[in-house]
């Protein structure tokens, strides 16, 4: 249930940052570290190394944080009330996952103000899989009123590697949310500081302008002898990183190799968004980030954060 | 006597495993029982998203004890032999083996071994945890931090075994720190307090109670009872759909039945297209208008929640979602229809059909090129009902052309993408959108068609010519690749493919010589690709290399073709075999049809056997297969003898007997008679004919000794046996015929 004592710019259904802010109090609440996004450019929340690599080895650890997630290819110029190349995910990570975790997941819907009394919640079959990350896990879609807002997956592999022990990891929507417990049809038209009249800055205030610029870059402009140049170089950088840091039993350059990996995957999003990478090639570079990823995942399991013996 | 009752409750089990499920652990349970000497009376599963559950009813509380007699060594044996028995019987001493007398071998030892019945609750508590760890998910996961795989988490289950009246007893055991027990919960968001249950009946009602139906068959009843009644009473119709009905039932403990609606607009979409887009994205049902037969504004959904409002909030969020949805369908329905089907066809050079045959766009031209081709036949043929041209032959190859060339167009739009299954229809409204000939908008549709052996097959002539190239093209190419279909392995559907054409040539009664027509196919895909090989390249990318075996060549009927295509008839053979045989048909007669040499027209074929099947029906026919028999039985002893074979003609100077004369003559006359009867395509008749030399065979084997002693009449006398067997030779190999 929403605390009613907010005051009314910070409720959940009147304001998106409220909503943000909700979740973000709910898993605090639950003993999460709640991080800030990660400074990088990433296809999902999943890519920020507080979910891969920390999934990895056999410490616990719990975490939750909003991620800016970019898919180039979903740029609509900004005419689509529900497609946007630049959108929020509200992460959850717990490991190893707990018994409860569907009821703290519909625990947090009642707190954005989702009444498990009055709406149809259901947990429909999705099975994820990430080729770039060399991951896969099973769960569901979830489902309020036949509309998906969040996924939720069981971690069974990530950068290639058997997670154990097993990460619980909630990935909410939040555009869709929000537009659910706001009531509106139009991401743009959302309420995103919970104020009214000429006080109130909707979602189109603050993105519109970019959505229509971004599609722009995506589609027509993006540099694509730069980027073909960048892939290179992210790749050739996470090998001299991987390699540098190498020392045998263990490994102390992880995490900056992993943020080429990253770099990588995000050009590649891109030269594909501009539709230069035909069907055989893609596979190949998709192949060609896996292999970074699986190297990082081997590098921090070598590491402290990965569980090696100090 | 006791029953068993077991639930394994867990996070949501995926609705496409649930019904396998339930049916695996029936068997894996009651097997491992029986297995151990535990008979039992009925078993039933039960499956719920939440829940997976087994009711074994009238179990024995115990095994019968067992009583094993174990021989041992004679009495006085020596040490050795002595001290493995005892080892081996689980004996202590001499002493505890009694002796008994045998009056051949004297005095020996026996062990007798008593093992008591263990009770079936220990029996229980053994099988089932190996039967929930190598359960057989389709896919299975781990949890947290422990080992055990399930499809999802595993967080109860209940196991107890009990009388009717009894308090029954928990079976207890556990798997991976899950303890069995009796405790239970219900509805997730309406009950979701525990509870204990005792047996099936209690744990059915008290679930009912907690808001749960646990039989899935009943949750489909009630879905499917509950959705017709909303439709009858808002003046509609439910569209049935047995395969989202099955998933529904799975997605819900406590089927809720609600009506949403969405705006009328929406309706200028085909009425596929809104099936499709409610089906797939919201499994939900589309309802019919019974005065218009076309799709009403409204959907059924089934929630799994009694919710406070009635369900208002859930109908209004799933009314959200589908207007979301069928904006989306109506933009790709009119964004397809902004450009015509054929500016989609440049696109089709640059996605792979498959690595050995090349783009979409050398398929389509190969089927363009071939629906021609089969076109020119069936009008040189007087195939085509002239009703539909007037006449203008130049019309309907013109029309066929056009056809095969944007049947597959719609694989490119907007909606195709979505919604993979409405192939072939969005193409037919496509083409009607643009005006193009109603035949060839019918064929866009009708040429993937028939699907299967139930499907309907195409009868308007344009159609027919382009879903044989279509399947024609598939298989001849396939077939040259090496890619054809082993054992359950057909991942291209060439059988479905193959049954195809034989089910168009045969209930249109087609004639086609389909030899000549998978040859000329061969020979143009060859010459297409050797062309591109020869043009300078403008994509930078390698030519196709695969120019298969083609032209690796086999002799038919006179003339060399493609080897590939020999095999490829062979296949259809097989495939019109076992079409027949689903008719009834003697599988044997086709075997004997196709043995002769040049037999392509599969229309011929069919009836050649028919009239052969109705000949050897009669008294005549199964009389000239008996004397068939012993001629050619004779002909293989002697001829296997001499280490020659005899062929005819016979010499007439030779004809001594007036039987083998007359028999001579017959055969004269029987072979010319069905040879002409064969010309001019009239089976009943060359049966006839062939009829006519049942008497005269009779009366020679009577009348005439094949085996002379004068070498010269034995030899020719064998020539006459020879010449019987020539003569059927005009109809069918009757050495392939069974029975």
């Amino acid at each position: 249930m929403i605390d009613e004592s907010l005051p009314a710019h910070m409720r959940p259904d009147r304001s998106f940052q409220a909503l943000l802010l909700t979740l973000q109090r709910f898993w605090a609440d639950q003993g999460c570290v709640v991080l800030q996004p990660y400074d990088m450019e990433v296809g999902a929340g999943t890519f920020h190394p507080a979910t891969t690599l920390r999934a990895l080895g056999p410490k616990h650890w719990k975490a939750a944080y909003v991620q800016p997630s970019r898919r180039p290819k979903d740029g609509r110029y900004g005419e689509n009330p529900n497609r946007l190349q630049h959108y929020y995910q509200f992460q959850v990570i717990l490991k190893p996952s707990p018994e409860n975790l569907q009821e703290l997941y519909l625990q947090s819907l009642a707190a954005i103000g989702v009444d498990l009394k009055l709406h149809d919640v259901r947990f429909v079959e999705d099975d994820w899989e990430s080729p770039t990350l060399g991951a896969w896990g099973l769960g569901w879609e979830c489902w309020c009123d036949g509309m998906e807002v969040s996924q939720f997956t069981y971690f069974q592999q990530v950068a290639g590697f058997e997670c154990s022990p097993v990460s619980g990891e909630l990935t909410y929507g939040l555009e869709r949310l929000a537009m659910y417990v706001q009531g509106v049809e139009n991401v743009y038209d959302l309420n995103f500081n919970g104020r009214e009249g000429a006080e109130k800055t909707t979602y189109g205030d603050v993105f519109l302008q970019a959505e229509r610029e971004y599609s722009r870059h995506n589609f027509e402009a993006a540099d694509t002898d730069m980027l073909f140049e960048q892939f290179r170089m992210a790749e050739t950088a996470c090998h001299k990183y991987l390699a540098f840091g190498d020392k045998g039993e263990k490994h102390d350059m992880a995490l900056p190799a992993y943020d080429q990996c990253i770099k990588a995957s995000h050009v590649f999003n891109l030269l594909d968004a501009r539709g230069v990478i035909s069907v055989t090639e893609r596979q190949s570079y998709i192949l060609r980030v896996r292999e970074l990823a699986k190297a990082c995942g081997a590098a921090w399991l070598k590491t402290a954060g990965g569980g090696a013996a100090a | 006597m006791p029953d068993l009752l077991l639930e394994l409750f867990s996070e949501e089990i995926p609705a496409r495993m649930q019904a396998q499920a339930a049916d695996a652990l029936k068997k894996l349970v009651t097997d491992a029982l029986v297995e151990r000497g535990l008979l039992y009376e009925g078993a039933k599963a039960f499956v719920t998203p939440r829940r997976l559950a087994l009711a074994v009813h009238g179990l024995p509380g115990r095994q019968a004890d067992q009583r094993e007699e174990k021989k041992g060594p004679r009495v006085g044996a020596p040490e050795q032999a002595v001290a493995g028995f005892l080892k081996a019987a689980g004996l202590a001493s001499l002493d505890q083996a009694t002796i008994q007398s045998d009056p051949k071998k004297g005095d020996f030892y026996v062990a007798v071994v008593e093992k008591p019945g263990r009770a079936t609750t220990e029996v229980v508590a053994e099988i089932v945890p190996d039967i929930i760890r190598k359960f057989p998910w389709p896919k299975s996961m781990r949890w947290g931090s422990g080992t055990l795989r399930w499809v999802r988490p595993l967080h109860s289950i209940v196991a107890t075994f009990g009388a009717e009246g009894d308090e029954p007893e928990v079976v207890h055991f556990s798997v991976d720190g899950i303890e069995a027990s009796n405790v239970t919960r219900g509805h997730r968001f309406m009950a979701p307090e525990p509870f204990t249950v005792k047996r099936l009946d209690d744990w059915m009602a008290k679930l009912e109670a907690a808001r749960v139906v646990a039989d899935r068959d009943r949750r489909k009843e009630i879905i499917l009872n509950d959705a017709k009644d909303l439709a009858l009473a808002a003046g509609l119709e439910l569209v049935e759909d047995e395969g989202l009905l099955d998933e529904v039932c799975g997605l819900v403990e406590w089927p809720v039945v609600l009506m949403g609606s969405f705006e009328e607009r929406f309706l200028d979409i085909p009425d596929e297209v809104i099936r499709a887009t409610i089906r797939a994205n919201q499994k939900c049902f589309v309802l019919k208008d019974p005065k218009t037969g076309r799709l009403a504004n409204r959907f059924i959904l089934i929630s799994n929640l009694v919710a406070s409002d009635g369900g208002a909030a859930i109908v209004a969020g799933n009314e959200r979602v589908i207007r979301a949805r069928l904006s989306d369908a109506k933009f790709f329905w009119d964004t397809d229809r902004l450009n015509g089907l054929a500016s989609r066809m440049p696109k089709f050079q640059s996605i792979t059909f498959h690595e050995k045959l090349g783009s979409q766009a050398e398929r389509i031209e190969r089927i363009e090129n071939l629906a021609v081709l089969i076109a020119e036949l069936m009008e040189r043929t007087g195939q085509v009902s002239t009703k539909f041209f007037e006449g203008s032959y130049g019309r309907f190859v013109s029309e066929v052309k056009l056809a095969a060339n944007v049947a597959k167009a719609d694989l490119l739009t907007e909606v195709v993408g979505e919604f993979p299954e409405l192939q072939g229809l969005m193409g037919r409204y496509y083409a009607e959108g643009e005006n193009l000939p109603p035949d060839v908008a019918a064929a866009c549709e009708e040429h993937y068609k028939p699907q299967g052996p139930n499907d309907r097959v195409p009868t308007a002539p344009v159609s027919v010519a382009v879903a044989l190239a279509d399947k024609i093209d598939t298989l001849e190419g396939f077939w040259d690749a090496k890619e054809i279909p082993t054992g359950s392995k057909d991942p291209y559907a060439l059988r479905r493919a193959a049954l195809g054409v034989i089910r168009i040539i045969l209930e249109n009664e087609l004639r086609l010589r389909l030899v000549a027509i998978l040859d000329e196919a061969s020979d143009y895909r060859v010459s297409r690709v050797k062309f591109r090989e020869e043009q300078p390249s403008q994509s930078g990318e390698a030519p196709d290399t695969f120019r298969g075996t083609a032209k690796v060549s086999a002799p038919f009927a006179g003339r060399l073709v493609a080897a590939h295509t020999i095999d490829l008839l062979a296949f259809f053979a097989d495939r019109l075999k076992v079409y027949l045989r689903d008719r009834g048909a003697r599988h044997d007669l086709v075997d004997a049809v196709f043995a002769l040499e040049g037999q392509d027209d599969l229309l011929l074929v069919v009836r050649r056997v028919e009239a052969l099947a109705a000949f050897l029906a009669t008294e005549d026919g199964r009389n000239l297969l008996a004397g068939y028999r012993r001629a050619v039985n004779i002909l293989r002893i002697e001829e296997k003898k001499d280490g020659r074979a005899f062929a005819g003609p016979t010499v007439a100077a030779l004809l001594k007997e007036p039987a083998e004369e007359r028999l001579a003559d017959a055969i004269e006359t029987v072979k010319a008679r069905v040879s002409q009867a064969v010309a001019a395509e009239d089976f009943e008749a060359a049966m006839t004919a062939l009829s006519d030399l049942r008497q005269p065979v009779d009366a020679f084997f009577d009348a005439v000794t094949v085996n002379d002693p004068d070498p010269a009449l034995r030899e020719n006398r064998l020539k006459l046996l020879d010449e019987i067997r020539a003569a059927t030779r005009g109809i069918a190999d009757f050495d392939r015929i069974e029975g």
